[in-house]
């Protein structure tokens, strides 16, 4: 009981990451229908963006309260990270927008090699470790000679996440810009003549992906305190993985979905074999597009001629 | 007046070249600002600390912003100039491509026959090694791999990022047996082709009713979980570690040794390794020169047709009868075939395998030849197979650059960033592939290849 309590807490804060990256991923290709393959990367460009930043703030400035900092931390791999995938979409895949279908694809995976690269090169190909920002822990149910606890990291990532979630939500389903992005999924030429700009839309779509991103990026160096220029690929697949689980195109679902693998996840480590726990959340996906193609809250694909 | 009118418009294209260099300038600072002027590097005790490399970033803005500048004053009204003029009728260079056609590919193969022979000549035994080691094998194994992978997403239309398991499957499969039960290459070959192709088929089952970049996801997880597989079944792959020691080509018996029994004193002939550096290039370019004599066999029978018709479109092959679940199916056998086939020559050439060698990089790297080179074109896929893989290989050989960077430079170090980047470039130039063209199997009087304008995939 305690062992599975204790893995609940650790697998809802793992799937906090992972949804936050998957609603990247349905956000993109539920507008242009493409799997953005370096959003990953781009999710790993940010957690290093994030670690000078950090330390920056720690070892030159000297910031006393840790709190502040990770704000600070935050806001700005948000910022540039939102940048960087700005201009990805406006360098690698806009030009191919309308192009056949592999292009893209193609493009990303490109972008996807080309981005991990840059980021060996230019940081080293070392893991980068970070000392633990915050050292305490809460002991939520003790029992069987076994602690169940809670850090205020996980803590802090549960309210990120969630604060976050209610601002997206607010953002896309009340406001304007996300009227505008729920037309261009539906049909980008009709909502071109109905006057929204549909290439500002799509970029718009990709910098809250990359600031959604660059939010798990952080939070996974603090909960880590390590990343290293391959950390891109696994937990972009399985992201990817949520957003399918959920049914892509559907950003409750990304979430319910990053959840669920990242639960799956921790329960596989804790009571089956920790070595098989990327396979089993790969299983899933296969799993899941062979027989629920659609996700649990996505539309069946209507085939057209 | 008349003459002041293209003096003002240049001034005027020149302050809107400065501003869109401003801004691309503004732009690269931005994006290079955090990872370039920033490194992270560890301190005597361990802990992270910070490196300022303010000249690095300030150089490669300008480098950013005087390609914007040159582009925007140059290239740009270029472009704009020449897409103005009427189009033409298919030049003098067009046609010359099209009076050599015909011979290009007698030349391409006396090329590749008489490759080594040139090396030894220009090179010597020594530098020949090299030459016929990392260019020759290391590109011909890719050619051979991107000609199988050609099979199931330039012909079937299927996009299989997961290509990378089957050459696993049939360098496992050499390795173990070759090792444990001590049979010889030759009939490990087509058993290794067998056993993937079997996987090929259990893997291709559960994946048919998927399209597009489903499948492409599906596979790619496939591709991950064997490779996860192959690490963590410690007991029969030595995970990480790999299997070492396994069995070196023979020829036809006779091992490339010193020994008496050996190839060199049975023919009378001085001892030397390049010997077998030879044999293991006629073997590999034997067998791919086989999977492309088989592909252009295949694709008119009435099942290579089949693959192309579910390319184009799916639902009008369902509507004409054709069983796509077999098509599909035996697109990823025979693909998966040559990928074992190409997997037990590396474990043979290698003599040591580990899963490193199978990462979805090498997925992504094959598929990419396969779409870059042109789906379905032969020619264009090897054309893509030789500039990506030597292109990296030449990389590691540029010592000239260190001269300009200095001493410390490592050109190896690009190699990846530099394959990413014109992947990108490449696509953007030509999204079709370097030879989009399709060249019909079956025709009515003329032989005509079909433009690229006319061609149009479903969603296979």
């Amino acid at each position: 009981m305690e062992v599975f309590v204790q893995q609940l807490i650790n697998g809802i804060t793992l799937g906090s990451i992972y949804g936050l990256i998957a609603i990247g991923y349905t956000m993109v290709f539920g507008i242009i229908g493409m799997v953005n393959f370096a959003h990953g990367d781009v999710f790993m460009v940010s957690a290093f963006i994030a670690l000078v930043a950090l330390l920056i703030l720690t070892t030159w400035i000297g910031i006393g309260s840790i709190v502040l900092a990770l704000l600070i931390v935050l806001i700005v791999s948000m910022t540039f990270t939102a940048l960087v995938n700005w201009t990805i979409e406006r360098v690698a895949y806009r030009p191919l927008r309308g192009s056949f279908r592999l292009a893209p694809l193609i493009s990303a995976i490109g972008m996807s090699i080309f981005l991990s690269n840059f980021v060996q090169v230019a940081q080293g190909p070392r893991n980068k470790s970070i000392p633990p920002l915050f050292g305490e822990v809460i002991t939520v149910m003790s029992g069987n000679g076994y602690d169940v606890t809670l850090s205020y990291n996980q803590i802090a990532i549960w309210i990120v996440t969630a604060v976050l979630l209610g601002a997206f939500w607010f953002l896309v389903s009340k406001t304007a810009l996300g009227r505008a992005q729920r037309a261009c999924e539906q049909d980008q030429k009709m909502a071109a003549l109905v006057g929204i700009d549909v290439d500002r839309t799509i970029s718009i779509t990709f910098v809250i992906a990359a600031a959604l991103a660059a939010v798990a990026g952080t939070m996974y160096l603090v909960y880590y305190g390590v990343v290293s220029f391959a950390d891109g690929f696994t937990p972009g697949v399985k992201a990817f993985t949520a957003a399918v689980l959920g049914g892509i195109g559907s950003l409750p679902g990304a979430v319910i979905g990053g959840l669920l693998i990242g639960l799956v996840e921790t329960m596989w480590s804790a009571y089956f074999s920790i070595d098989y726990k990327d396979v089993a959340a790969f299983s899933i996906l296969v799993i899941t597009m062979i027989f629920l193609p659609q996700g649990i809250l996505g539309r069946p694909e209507v085939e057209k001629v | 007046m008349a003459d002041e009118a293209p003096a003002s418009a240049s001034r005027v294209d020149l302050v809107r070249a400065l501003r869109a260099t401003a801004l691309t300038a503004l732009l690269a600072f931005g994006l290079f600002l955090p990872l370039i002027a920033f490194r992270t590097v560890q301190d005597i005790r361990g802990e992270l600390i910070l490196e300022t490399r303010w000249p690095l970033l300030f150089t490669l803005v300008g480098i950013v912003a005087a390609v914007r500048f040159v582009h925007e004053l140059v290239i740009a009204p270029w472009r704009a100039r020449r897409a103005l003029r009427p189009a033409r009728e298919p030049g003098a260079a067009a046609r010359a491509v099209e009076k050599i056609s015909p011979w290009a590919r007698p030349f391409l193969l006396g090329f590749v026959i008489v490759y080594p022979v040139l090396a030894l000549a220009l090179a010597g035994p020594q530098g020949a090694a090299k030459w016929i080691d990392n260019f020759g094998i290391q590109i011909l194994i890719y050619v051979m791999l991107a000609w199988g992978l050609n099979i199931v997403v330039g012909l079937a239309g299927l996009l299989d990022l997961g290509y990378v398991a089957f050459y696993a499957v049939g360098a496992y499969a050499y390795a173990l047996l070759a090792k444990t039960f001590g049979l010889s290459f030759w009939i490990l070959l087509p058993l290794a082709g067998c056993l993937a192709a079997f996987w090929g088929i259990l893997l291709g089952f559960p994946v048919l009713r998927l399209r597009g970049d489903y499948l492409a996801i599906v596979t790619m997880a496939f591709g991950e979980i064997m490779r996860l597989v192959l690490i963590n079944w410690v007991s029969l792959t030595n995970g990480y570690a790999g299997i070492s020691g396994i069995p070196r080509p023979t020829f036809f018996g006779l091992p490339f040794t010193a020994a008496d029994d050996g190839f060199a004193a049975t023919l009378g002939v001085e001892f030397s390794p390049i010997h077998r550096l030879i044999f293991l290039y006629y073997l590999i370019l034997g067998l791919a020169l086989f999977t492309a004599a088989i592909t252009v066999r295949l694709r008119r029978l009435p099942v290579g047709r089949a693959w192309e018709a579910l390319r184009e479109d799916e639902i009008a092959c369902r509507a004409l009868g054709i069983n796509t679940t077999n098509t599909k199916l035996t697109a990823f056998a025979m693909g998966a075939m040559f990928a074992g086939f190409a997997g037990s020559f590396f474990a043979t050439r290698q003599g040591f395998i580990s899963p490193e060698s199978f990462t979805f990089m090498e997925s992504a790297v094959i598929v990419a030849m396969v779409v870059l080179g042109g789906m379905g074109s032969q020619i264009g896929v090897a054309i893509a197979a030789v500039i990506m893989i030597g292109g990296t290989e030449i990389m590691r050989e540029l010592d000239v650059l260190k001269a300009v960077f200095g001493a410390d430079f490592d050109p190896t170090q690009y190699r990846m960033l530099l394959f990413g980047f014109a992947m990108v470039l490449i696509m953007i130039w030509k999204p079709r592939g370097l030879i989009a063209t399709r060249e019909p199997s079956v025709f009515l009087e003329e032989r005509k290849a079909v433009s690229r304008a006319l061609v149009r995939e479903g969603h296979g």
